[in-house]
C-alpha cells in the first residue's frame, strides 16, 4: 500500500484571492517580511500498486483527470 | 421544441428552469436525472445552477464525470443547444465544452444580487432577441464566478466574438468583465447570471426571458429551413 500526497496550488500566473487575503491578515497580526501567500489543497490517496513508480504514475493520472484543473492549477505528487 | 433540464445531486435551480420553460415560454420540458445515459430527442439542454456534489473538490469537477455528461458532450458536439447557468457554466468549463475556468470571487464573498449586464453578441441562438449593447438587469448568486482564461484564450474569445455578456460593474473579478461566453460553434452557452430568475415581472424583472425566447425562435427558424 502506498500513500500519494498530492498538492494542488493555483498557478503562479493566476491571481489567488484567498492567498492574498490571508497575507493581509498575517500582516495585520504584525508578521513582517511576507512576500507572498498561496493557498491550495492537500489530498492524500492511499492506493495499491506494484511499486512506487506505478503508484506515482497512477496518482499523476488522477491529478490530471480530476484532482487539479490544468487551466488554473498546478500539482505535485509525493509517494510515501 | 423539447427542453431537458439536467438534475445533479445538489442542483437547486432545476425547478426554476423547468418552471420558466413550462409556464412562461410554454414549451415541452423534462427533467433528466444525472444517471441517465441516453438522451431522448431533446432540442435544448439546460444545465442548471446549484451546488452539484456540494461543490466538493472544485465547482463542477465531479458533476462533469456524471453518466449524463457523456451524452451531453456528444449532443453538444453534434450541434445541439446547451445552456449552462451558474454551476451549469462551471460544469461546462470542467467538461471542456467551454474554455477557461472559475476562480473564487475576488472579494471572497458569495455575491447574491441584481447586476447589470451588457449584451455583447447577438449572433447566437441564446441572445438573438436582444440588441447589441442592451443592458440587462439580472441576478447573480455565486462564490466562484471569477472567470479566468489565459491571454491566448482570451484573444481567441474576442477574435471569434464568443463573449456574449459582460458585467457593467464587475462584481467578482472576472477577466475582461466576462459574464457569459459561447463555444466556437455558438451552440453552447455558459453564463453566471440567472435568466431563469428574472423571466417574469412578478419576480422583479423579466430581462432574462429573451434568452429562452431567442432559443425557441432560433429552433423554429432552423426547423423551417430544414
Amino acid at each position: 500500500m502506498f500513500e500519494a500526497q498530492i498538492k494542488v496550488t493555483i498557478k503562479k500566473t493566476v491571481a489567488d484571492p484567498q492567498g492574498l487575503t490571508v497575507k493581509h491578515a498575517l500582516e495585520s497580526l504584525d508578521f513582517q517580511g511576507i512576500d507572498e501567500v498561496r493557498m491550495g489543497k492537500f489530498i492524500i490517496v492511499k492506493l495499491k500498486a506494484q511499486n512506487e513508480a506505478e503508484a506515482k504514475a497512477e496518482a499523476e493520472q488522477m491529478s490530471k483527470k480530476l484532482l487539479a484543473n490544468p487551466t488554473i492549477e498546478d500539482f505535485t505528487v509525493d509517494i510515501k | 421544441m423539447k427542453f431537458g433540464v439536467v438534475v445533479f445531486p445538489g442542483s437547486n435551480c432545476d425547478q426554476d428552469c423547468f418552471h420558466v420553460v413550462d409556464q412562461v415560454i410554454k414549451q415541452p420540458v423534462e427533467f433528466i436525472w444525472h444517471k441517465t445515459t441516453k438522451l431522448d430527442n431533446f432540442d435544448c439542454l439546460i444545465i442548471p445552477g446549484g451546488f452539484s456534489y456540494g461543490d466538493y473538490l472544485r465547482c463542477g469537477a465531479i458533476a462533469r464525470f456524471s453518466p449524463i455528461m457523456e451524452p451531453v458532450i456528444r449532443f453538444a458536439n453534434n450541434g445541439g443547444l446547451v445552456i449552462g447557468i451558474c454551476n451549469g457554466f462551471q460544469i461546462l468549463l470542467e467538461a471542456g465544452l467551454l474554455p477557461g475556468a472559475m476562480l473564487r470571487n475576488k472579494n471572497l464573498h458569495f455575491i447574491c444580487k441584481f447586476v447589470n449586464l451588457r449584451v455583447e453578441a447577438t449572433d447566437t441562438p441564446f441572445s438573438s432577441g436582444y440588441n447589441k449593447g442592451q443592458i440587462l438587469h439580472i441576478p447573480i448568486a455565486h462564490n466562484e464566478g471569477n472567470y479566468y482564461i489565459d491571454d491566448k484564450g482570451l484573444a481567441g474569445l474576442k477574435k471569434n466574438n464568443q463573449i456574449v455578456f459582460r458585467y457593467v460593474n464587475n462584481p467578482n473579478g472576472a477577466i475582461d468583465d466576462i459574464a457569459g461566453i459561447v463555444n466556437k460553434n455558438r451552440n453552447v452557452l455558459g453564463m453566471m447570471p440567472h435568466p431563469e430568475r428574472c423571466s417574469e415581472d412578478a419576480l422583479g424583472g423579466s430581462d432574462g426571458r429573451m434568452v429562452w425566447e431567442s432559443i425557441v425562435k432560433w429552433s423554429k427558424k432552423k426547423s423551417t429551413a430544414r
